[in-house]
């Protein structure tokens, strides 16, 4: 698929703040990318610039081919849904869905044809009458995205759409988005801090921290394989082991020796060398967890452990067990009824198995790159 | 029946009691100091006039015909003119003045607005007097503009029409601004980005976006600058001359130098119509404005008028 916009070496600062830094991308004709991260990541300003809200200080920003880094947002065939919606409230619904045709001085008819077809597409006939504030958030919603989507941009930019809506209007408004999506095939660029959003939406993501991109990827490349320690703590939890490399088994594995907690088997996601610092990170729904010691395959790693506390979630159990000096957090999925089996209770010792494939080395922690050997055997 | 009505009578005074008790204060208040007077004007316009300036007796409709004197539609006209371009003049000003205004940081925002109403800690008719002097025709304005070949030195700034509207536009803007800056302080500018998102100009979402947004503003600064502008006295009467006295000119003639006081009532009653007439007009559009609700009402009637029969 070619790319609908590219973004390089994008560098924008406020004052003496650097908000976006040497951001590059590229977002493929008819999907759906998210920028995710904290709030402060850059995230926002990095869709104002693709908008056209604010200007970059250097790089460029093509769409379809051409540079509009520079054009005024009024002169881009990109359309935003911002958080507040912002819909005009001294227009009724049909009204503000047709804005942007009249400004561009359509014919009334065209209009109207228009503004029917995205009636339908947001299925709200019954209210094109009424004003902004007498219809609810998830309607409001839908308004912000028939009134962009009426323009037939070639990517509508969403900016934290869902962000004011409470749960269950969210979770709804998801599959929206989705259904929405699939209907007019037009490229999606999707702010938010939220990795559940994220996740289920995205062809791809892009993670940003303090206006760079820690990672991109496909929400599974993100989630399985986290580059940074960052990554890895902001998508989902994670459990987090720094270590040194005390041998390196064949080509695909190695033992990390990890202070406070012993030797464990890990795969190499990346080239190591013996006596080389890595962290590696363990997703909490890897673990094995059970109170008889396994008979284990010599690839899996094997823990003894003591439960501390117990979460129950009704679909899941979060357990939180020492091991060693590191608390683990493990995850357990009920895909067997929970109450036929004797459960595992508080100060229970139990077993932790895990594959070594299950493991991720990080490429680097914290966004920096990972020490070498060298210069930490220093001391 | 009787016990039916009797609770009526309560459930309605329980419901409306606390409501009127509130509102009495204000409501006689406005009724002895306003309703009864002006009501008093009406009448003393009916009464005959008195050789010694007082109310005679009897009633007459000979006011009513003096009011059509030839000179009045004249004074009435420009009266109407000179307010009408006052406050134009005012929100021309006071529209780019509180946008300005609203999208200021809160700190810096607080200085300027004590800007605006700085004036109003100098008397009023000292600032008139002030206008005065900056206008005179061997005051500072007049002879520079003179020395410079903009002025011919017989041309005089005082005195005229020209005079009362600088000075009308003068002491009423920060009437205009403040309203229009409380509109706009509420604006939500995120909807120009909107507007210019989905292909407005600049212009086109200053125009379609943010002055339909601040009406409420826009309505509340003209009734604020037309009225007393139509009532205005004291400048056309201090920086003004013979030809461009207006209403307020007459009626005080009428009292204090023809001591008239039915004619004086008559012009009085004019004016009053001239001012409340737009303010009607004013609430009529206010009360069509909230929201478009009788639309859905029209499509959901039927439906319910039919379920009912």
């Amino acid at each position: 698929m070619e790319s609908i916009l590219e973004i390089k070496t994008v560098n924008k600062a406020f004052g003496a703040q650097r908000v976006v830094r040497d951001v590059s991308l590229s977002v493929k004709r008819g999907e759906v990318f998210s920028l995710l991260g904290p709030s402060g990541c850059g995230k926002t300003t990095l869709l104002r610039m693709i908008a056209g809200f604010e200007r970059p200080d250097s790089g460029s920003i093509l769409l379809d081919g051409t540079d509009v880094a520079q054009l005024p947002p009024n002169r881009r065939q990109v359309n935003t849904v911002f958080q507040n919606y912002a819909l005009f409230p001294h227009l009724s619904v049909a009204d503000n869905i047709a804005f942007g045709l009249r400004a561009e001085g359509k014919p009334k008819i065209e209009i109207q044809e228009e503004v029917h077809r995205m009636l339908d597409l947001i299925r709200m006939h019954e209210h094109a009458h009424k004003k902004p504030s007498q219809i609810s958030g998830g309607q409001k919603q839908r308004v912000a995205i028939a009134r962009a989507l009426i323009k037939k941009p070639k990517i509508l930019l969403l900016d934290e759409p869902l962000a004011a809506l409470d749960l269950k209007l969210r979770q709804h408004m998801l599959l929206e988005l989705d259904r929405i999506h699939d209907e007019v095939g037009i490229t999606f660029i999707y702010v938010t801090h939220d990795q559940d959003e994220a996740m289920s939406l995205s062809d791809h993501i892009a993670i940003m921290n303090e206006g760079v991109i820690e990672q991109l990827g496909t929400p599974a490349e993100v989630y399985e394989l986290p580059k940074s320690r960052f990554v890895a703590e902001f998508i989902g939890d994670t459990n987090l082991f720094p270590g040194k490399v005390a041998s390196v088994e064949g080509s695909d594995y190695c033992h990390l020796e990890v202070p406070g907690l012993g030797k464990i088997l890990a795969y190499q996601d990346r080239p190591v060398a013996p006596g080389e610092n890595v962290t590696l990170s363990l997703r909490p729904e890897k673990f094995n967890l059970s109170r008889e010691k396994p008979t284990v395959p010599s690839i899996q790693n094997l823990l003894p452990g003591v439960v501390d506390t117990i979460i129950y979630m009704g679909s899941e159990t979060r357990y939180v067990v020492r091991c060693g000096e590191f608390k683990l957090n493990v995850l357990r999925q009920h895909n067997r009824c929970l109450l036929e089996e004797k459960p595992i209770t508080w100060e229970d010792s139990v077993w932790l198995t895990w594959h070594a494939d299950d493991g991720n080395i990080l490429q680097s922690t914290n966004g920096t790159p990972a020490t070498t050997p060298n210069a930490d055997s220093a001391p | 029946m009787i016990t039916r009505l009797g609770r009526w009578v309560l459930s309605r005074l329980r419901r409306f009691l606390p409501e009127w008790l509130l509102t009495a204060p204000s409501l006689l208040w406005l009724l002895l100091f306003f309703v009864i007077p002006s009501l008093l004007v009406f009448t003393v316009a009916f009464r005959p006039p008195d050789p010694y300036g007082r109310i005679g007796e009897g009633w007459t409709l000979d006011t009513l015909a003096r009011l059509m004197q030839p000179s009045y539609p004249a004074i009435l006209w420009r009266t109407l003119r000179v307010s009408m371009v006052t406050t134009l003049v005012c929100l021309v000003m006071a529209v780019p003045a509180g946008y300005w205004l609203a999208r200021q940081p809160a700190s810096r925002r607080h200085w300027t607005l004590l800007l605006v109403i700085l004036p109003f800690w100098t008397n009023f008719l000292i600032r008139i007097f002030a206008w005065r002097t900056v206008l005179h025709p061997e005051g500072f304005l007049q002879t520079s503009l003179v020395k410079l070949g903009i002025l011919s030195s017989n041309a005089s700034l005082l005195y005229n029409e020209g005079a009362v509207l600088v000075v009308l536009i003068y002491t009423y803007l920060p009437f205009a601004i403040m309203p229009v800056y409380a509109a706009a302080e509420r604006f939500d500018f995120q909807l120009l980005d909107a507007a210019q998102d989905l292909g407005a100009t600049r212009f086109q979402a200053f125009v379609r976006v943010f002055l339909p947004s601040i009406q409420i503003g826009l309505l509340t600064a003209t009734l604020m600058v037309f009225i007393p502008a139509l009532g205005s006295y004291a400048i056309p009467d201090l920086v003004g001359g013979p030809s461009s006295e207006m209403v307020g000119n007459k009626i005080a003639q009428r009292v204090f130098t023809d001591r008239n006081l039915p004619h004086a009532s008559g012009l009085s009653a004019l004016l009053a119509l001239a001012v409340i007439l737009p303010m009607v007009i004013a609430m009529v559009v206010r009360s069509r404005h909230p929201d478009k609700v009788p639309v859905e009402r029209e499509k959901g009637g039927p439906r319910e008028g039919g379920a009912q029969g």
